[in-house]
């Protein structure tokens, strides 16, 4: 092409830049449109590689990762010799636990998928805990009561389930997770772990447990998401069951 | 700025002031948009910050306005500079893909910005659109269907990451270039021999009384 070369290279040449824009466009439509299967491939297929990178530097790719959501301005933090667990309302004998205490109970282990209500999952979490069950067993639920309220140490974090979903043998106050204490970011020393809910009805920084006579709605109820979160059957969402 | 001693010829205007606002504004954005959006995704930093609400809010806010700079002076009357750089930018002279392969670099006669600085300016173009329509789907999730809000999250995250590398790159090629760095920071004029040298066909085309200098000119092989 023999271009004059004095001409103003405003108008010399192709277009590449706007077919670059487009491309580009084209990229993301697709990656909104196909995103959530392949976000589902990468964590079964990638997912297990990165668990296995030393330098923790994989783990800031988008793949497999929790992400850490907070309610308060800080982190709430507790340490296991500071931490107790109160269980009272419509009970018969209130009580008080501690966290050896609680370590010392009848221990499950449940290792099941964490599935969050704004898309992101993580494969097979190792949980340890006392089944929340063995719990109201022991302060003695009384005849009217119909639901739980969970109150979270960062004094804003609320969560509730019906006594029937509580007693669930997958419903735990979990201390232990993949392996590890679970950490103030993940919302140690001991947190609640549905496990057939979104990872919203999992309550972090578990500090007390009160039986009621009806269902409060919590944090994140009160800010839309349903009262009742079972992971493929609320909240619009069809995802696999954990 | 001194004219060059060598041939009396005085600093060329490569941005003027309405550019100048333009990009500082935009990129005081993106740096809002990069500190607040790596407070939201990565673990540790959002455990440092916390306040998830407020550092969200600022992020969308920042996400939203991220165009307006660039719109306002593309609609204004003292963007006509602004406006003619965005075709020169979107425009690839023929030969020009071929500088990118290192060893030809020096056969290709360059206008005002380079092959790269074509390609980045491109990129970020593109990529910015993507954020901003995954981030709005992210954010009036309500309004779309439900495997869209996991796909735009999908997108948003690796389009990120990209993005990440762009600003970096454009920032490390700025800092090594001091001419062109101070014309950005300072007053928008680059020296005419930095112009003879990194960008002739520009420089032919401001002084075109000016006697070709160097072997740039004739080198034009696609002309």
């Amino acid at each position: 092409m023999a271009a004059d070369p004095t001409e103003p290279e405003l108008t010399r040449g192709a277009p590449v830049g706007r077919r670059v824009v487009l491309g580009l466009l084209g990229v993301g439509a697709v990656g909104v449109l196909a995103g959530a299967r392949v976000q589902d491939w990468l964590e079964r297929v990638v997912g297990p590689l990165i668990a296995k990178d030393g330098t923790g530097l994989a783990s800031l790719l988008p793949i497999g990762r929790f992400r850490i959501y907070t309610v308060t301005g800080s982190l709430p933090s507790k340490p296991p010799r500071e931490w107790h667990l109160r269980v009272d309302g419509l009970v018969d004998a209130p009580f008080t636990v501690g966290y050896q205490e609680l370590l010392a109970m009848p221990a499950t282990h449940l290792t099941r998928d964490f599935q969050c209500v704004t898309g992101w999952r993580v494969n097979e979490v190792d949980w340890v805990g006392v089944k929340l069950s063995d719990l109201l067993d022991r302060a003695g639920v009384q005849t009217g009561a119909k639901a739980l309220r969970f109150h979270s140490f960062d004094g804003e974090y609320t969560e509730s389930l019906t006594l029937s979903q509580a007693r669930r043998p997958d419903v735990l106050a979990a201390y232990r997770l993949d392996g590890g204490d679970i950490s103030d970011a993940h919302g140690g020393p001991v947190r609640l772990y549905v496990a057939p809910m979104y990872g919203y009805k999992s309550l972090k920084w578990l500090d007390r447990i009160e039986v009621t006579d009806s269902v409060h709605p919590g944090y994140w109820e009160k800010l839309g998401y349903d009262v009742d979160g079972w992971v493929g059957r609320s909240n619009g969402r069809s995802d696999d069951a954990t | 700025m001194p004219p060059d001693l060598a041939t009396d010829d005085p600093p060329l205007l490569r941005f003027d002031g309405m550019e100048r606002a333009v990009h500082w504004s935009t990129a005081a954005l993106f740096g809002m948009l990069m500190v607040t959006g790596a407070a939201l995704y990565a673990g540790p930093i959002s455990v440092l910050v916390g306040n998830r609400e407020t550092v969200r809010t600022v992020h969308v806010w920042c996400g939203l306005l991220l165009p307006v700079p660039l719109l306002i002076g593309v609609i204004t009357g003292r963007g006509a500079r602004l406006r003619a750089d965005l075709r020169r930018l979107n425009r690839w002279a023929p030969g020009e893909r071929r500088w990118f392969r290192s060893r030809t670099r020096a056969e290709v006669e360059l206008g005002k910005f380079n092959p790269g600085q074509k390609l980045n300016a491109a990129c970020v173009g593109g990529v910015g659109l993507v954020m901003l329509a995954t981030g709005s789907i992210m954010h009036w999730f309500a309004a779309f269907p439900v495997d869209w809000r996991t796909g735009a999250t999908f997108a948003h995250d690796w389009f990120a990451l990209g993005l990440w590398v762009l600003v970096i790159g454009h920032v490390m090629f700025a800092l090594r270039d001091g001419d062109a760095l101070e014309a950005m920071m300072v007053n928008g004029r680059v020296p005419a021999s930095w112009a003879r040298r990194k960008a002739p066909r520009w420089y032919r085309e401001m002084r075109p009384g000016q006697p070709a200098v160097g072997s740039s000119e004739v080198r034009d092989s696609e002309a």
